[in-house]
């Protein structure tokens, strides 16, 4: 195999890995904050529901996250096996956030160990609150490293490049880059977000399914009260990272707006094709892009003119850029209506076609992380480091990645069928009514 | 003491952690199994599944905080190992992904389904097989440079008698610590007949680990015999760690102090384990890779080190506290509080 074959492989390895490691992270990130509060808003009111509710989703949090876990350990040691020359490179000036990963993830994987065996230990729910406090933290952490490691890629800084050398390297410069504070805050937000909207689908599904126990009304009521919080803050968080990229990466913004030649009172491009180079069926919004850059609807916004033809990502990065946005913007949207509806005692939220609606919006969620994600990587080619490597520079030289490739779809099309089959199973043997029936035995009566 | 000799002491520490407890685990893993295709899987279960459950993760992150540190302390590594050890890795990582969800989908999914618990049962011997490889290449003799690039020459690795001895004891030695470790488990759940039968085990596999142990050492007297000169200058610490292993082993014969039995095996593993570290210095891949021109600039070594500090100041309670409510929980390890989730 030649080298390019092994550059190509590479990355179609490393895009399947972290194409379904980060359905299990986001995920993974999310929910130890979910089970806390409703542990908390259990014990807060009193209702042994919410605590039934942190329970059952921590069970099934435990499928996720062990499925999370293999396939991060698989990411983390092929990060090394197939761009050993960018590990070599970078691993001078960013080893320090990762490394703070594993002890966050070490943190939190200690805590979840004693929560998840110690249940009914401790008669006092405060404490298993206590133990939950750690594994949200550690979780949330972990993301916050791992994400600092990724935007050090796109906007390197903390060295000085002297003739091929690494020199003035300042790891902390380096973690505390242009494109750190956007990102972390927009993919823990969103992490929240999916976890949210995820949780809420299997509440509306109950329900569809003609269990109509308060419990399920709890949770989804709860659930998408966060879910909506954590749209506006992806909102908001979304706009700052425009502001970023035309200040950082103008290319990146350029391509994914089909933004050609610089101008002012610049238009936003939504949907649409590209034929020829021409864009068809798009609408147009004026002066948005102007405005998303540099909150300034006269401001001039860098086109792709600018750059020479080998650093222009590649265009098809739009269509990704709208699939994230428009859905993003589509369960702000149902989660306000949601609880403003609930608010003022609406009786549509409970025909069967919205609450189809509110069980499309977790996978709905989790197809927006993709599309977001593979926008962002996508969008920083040719490179790998910014400016500095380019992506076919970066990769292995071995000859046997495309074999290695089919082992691991064969590995993640196991663990995905496995997970989705075992949690089934699992919710299925031990419906809610079921457990309530057995709590309400053991403790004698104050369960409804 | 340099930066350097920190950075590889406390990487070859965090090794050594993973060595002991994933032992345990893989080796309780592959007893569970073929006691289960035995059928005898009631004397085994409960003791094993009680003590693993709770720290099946915490095994994981002790290999993930090692090659991450490896790579953040030695950047270079990447570049020599990541290129050539593309195929064994993965194979481990496959096997690891088998293992790691094993204990969430075995234990609130289909608990008990056989074939999985023999695929389980089997990860768990060859993925420090496959790891040590790490090892036998680290010697020298199986990486050659082409056009800058550094490749691994397959036929002669697995030709080579010193790979196969590696292989081996990496396997012995699993099921030697795993059955000294869980027969002292055992008995503090007092249950006598899974103590019995794991201490046939831990004598069963005590003499083939020594055996194999010294066989290395001799083979590596013509494959790389600078590696081997150093190991004879530290023939005292071998000599120490042979002491320990005889301790344990006549404990265990005698049925007695089986907690002061594991004791010396961890002391002796770690004797024989630093021993074969120091005695490898300078090298992390002879002989084109020392830990000297491989460590990372300075400003980026001491922010290591000082998270790692920072790091166990957060880590060691918590795992003390992880240890007193499960491992040193008389009513947790006898089965009286099992409630969970």
């Amino acid at each position: 195999m030649d080298n390019e074959q092994a550059v190509f492989y590479s990355r179609v390895l490393t895009e399947l890995t972290l194409s379904f490691h980060i359905i299990y992270a986001t995920i993974g990130v999310g929910i130890p904050l979910m089970i806390m509060i409703a542990q908390w808003v259990g014990i807060k009111k009193n209702d042994e529901h919410y605590i039934l509710l942190a329970r059952r989703w921590a069970r099934g949090f435990v499928i996720t996250v062990a499925v999370g876990v293999v396939t991060g350990t698989a990411i983390g040691l092929q990060l090394a096996l197939l761009w050993p020359n960018f590990m070599e490179l970078a691993g001078n000036v960013i080893a320090l956030p990762l490394f703070m990963e594993t002890f966050a993830f070490f943190f939190e994987a200690i805590f979840l160990g004693i929560y998840l065996y110690t249940w009914d230990r401790f008669d006092n729910q405060k404490k298993h609150l206590l133990l939950l406090i750690p594994v949200a933290v550690g979780a949330s952490f972990s993301a916050v490293f791992i994400t600092i490691v990724n935007a050090f890629m796109n906007a390197p800084q903390g060295f000085d490049l002297v003739d091929g050398e690494l020199i003035n390297i300042n790891p902390l410069l380096a973690m505390f880059n242009p494109a750190m504070p956007t990102k972390v805050a927009h993919v823990v937000s969103t992490a929240y977000m999916t976890s949210a909207f995820v949780l809420a689908s299997i509440a509306a599904f109950r329900l569809l399914k003609g269990s109509n126990h308060v419990y399920h009304k709890k949770a989804l009521f709860l659930t998408m009260k966060v879910g909506l919080v954590f749209a506006i803050a992806t909102a908001i968080i979304g706009d700052f990272s425009g502001k970023y990229l035309a200040e950082y990466q103008p290319e990146k913004l350029a391509a994914a707006e089909w933004h050609f030649e610089t101008e002012e009172n610049a238009p936003l491009i939504m949907y649409g094709v590209l034929e020829d180079g021409e864009v068809k069926y798009a609408i147009k919004i004026p002066y948005a892009l102007s405005i998303l850059a540099h909150a300034n609807p006269f401001a001039e916004v860098k086109g792709l003119d600018q750059f020479p033809e080998d650093e222009v990502p590649p265009l098809y990065i739009h269509y990704l850029f709208d699939i994230m946005v428009t859905i993003g913007m589509w369960l702000a949207f149902l989660s306000a209506l949601f609880v403003f509806a609930t608010w003022r005692k609406w009786s549509f939220i409970q025909t069967k076609w919205f609450r189809w609606l509110l069980v499309a919006g977790g996978p709905l969620a989790i197809i927006a992380i993709e599309a977001g994600w593979w926008f962002a990587e996508v969008g920083r080619q040719p490179w790998v480091l910014r400016g500095i490597m380019r992506t076919e520079d970066a990769a292995t030289t071995s000859g046997q990645v495309d074999i290695m490739l089919a082992l691991f779809a064969g590995l993640y099309l196991i663990l995905g069928v496995g997970s989705v089959v075992v949690l089934r199973r699992m919710f299925k043997r031990n419906p809610v009514e079921q457990e309530i029936e057995d709590r309400r035995k053991e403790k004698g009566g104050d369960i409804h | 003491m340099t930066l350097e000799i920190i950075g590889i002491s406390v990487l070859w520490m965090f090794l050594f952690g993973y060595v002991i407890v994933a032992s345990i685990d893989f080796g309780a893993g592959f007893f569970n199994a073929y006691n289960i295709l035995t059928r005898r899987e009631h004397i085994l279960t409960n003791v094993i599944q009680r003590y693993l459950s709770p720290v099946w993760e915490v095994t994981n992150v002790f290999l993930v905080f090692f090659f991450v540190g490896v790579i953040g302390f030695f950047p270079k590594t990447a570049f020599y190992y990541g290129t050539t050890l593309l195929v064994p890795v993965s194979i481990a990582i496959i096997l690891l992904a088998i293992r790691g969800s094993y204990y969430a989908f075995a234990m609130y999914g289909s608990y008990g389904h056989k074939g999985y618990t023999f695929m389980y049962g089997m990860a768990g011997l060859f993925i420090p097989a496959s790891l040590s490889i790490v090892l036998t290449i680290s010697e020298g003799g199986f990486i050659s440079m082409v056009n800058d690039y550094p490749v691994l020459d397959y036929w002669e690795l697995f030709t080579s008698p010193l790979t196969w001895s590696i292989f081996v004891l990496s396997i012995t030695a699993l099921l030697y610590i795993s059955a000294v470790f869980l027969t002292w488990y055992a008995n503090k759940a007092g249950d006598t007949s899974a103590t019995e039968l794991l201490r046939k085990y831990a004598l069963i596999w005590a003499l083939p680990t020594m055996v194999t142990a010294g066989g290395i050492i001799f083979e590596l007297r013509s494959h790389n015999p600078e590696h081997y000169a150093r190991i004879l200058d530290l023939w005292w610490v071998f000599g120490l760690s042979f002491l320990l292993f005889i301790g344990t082993v006549w404990f265990i014969f005698k049925r007695k102090k089986y907690g002061l039995a594991f004791g010396l095996l961890v002391g002796q593993f770690a004797l024989a384990f630093f021993g074969y570290g120091v005695s490898h210095y300078p090298y992390l891949l002879y002989p084109y890779l020392t830990i000297y021109d491989s460590f990372t600039n300075e400003a980026m070594a001491i922010a290591l080190i000082t998270a790692f500090i920072a790091g166990l100041g957060l880590l060691l309670p918590s795992l003390y506290l992880l240890l007193r409510l499960f491992l040193f929980n008389k009513d947790y390890v006898r089965g009286n509080k099992d409630h969970h989730t």
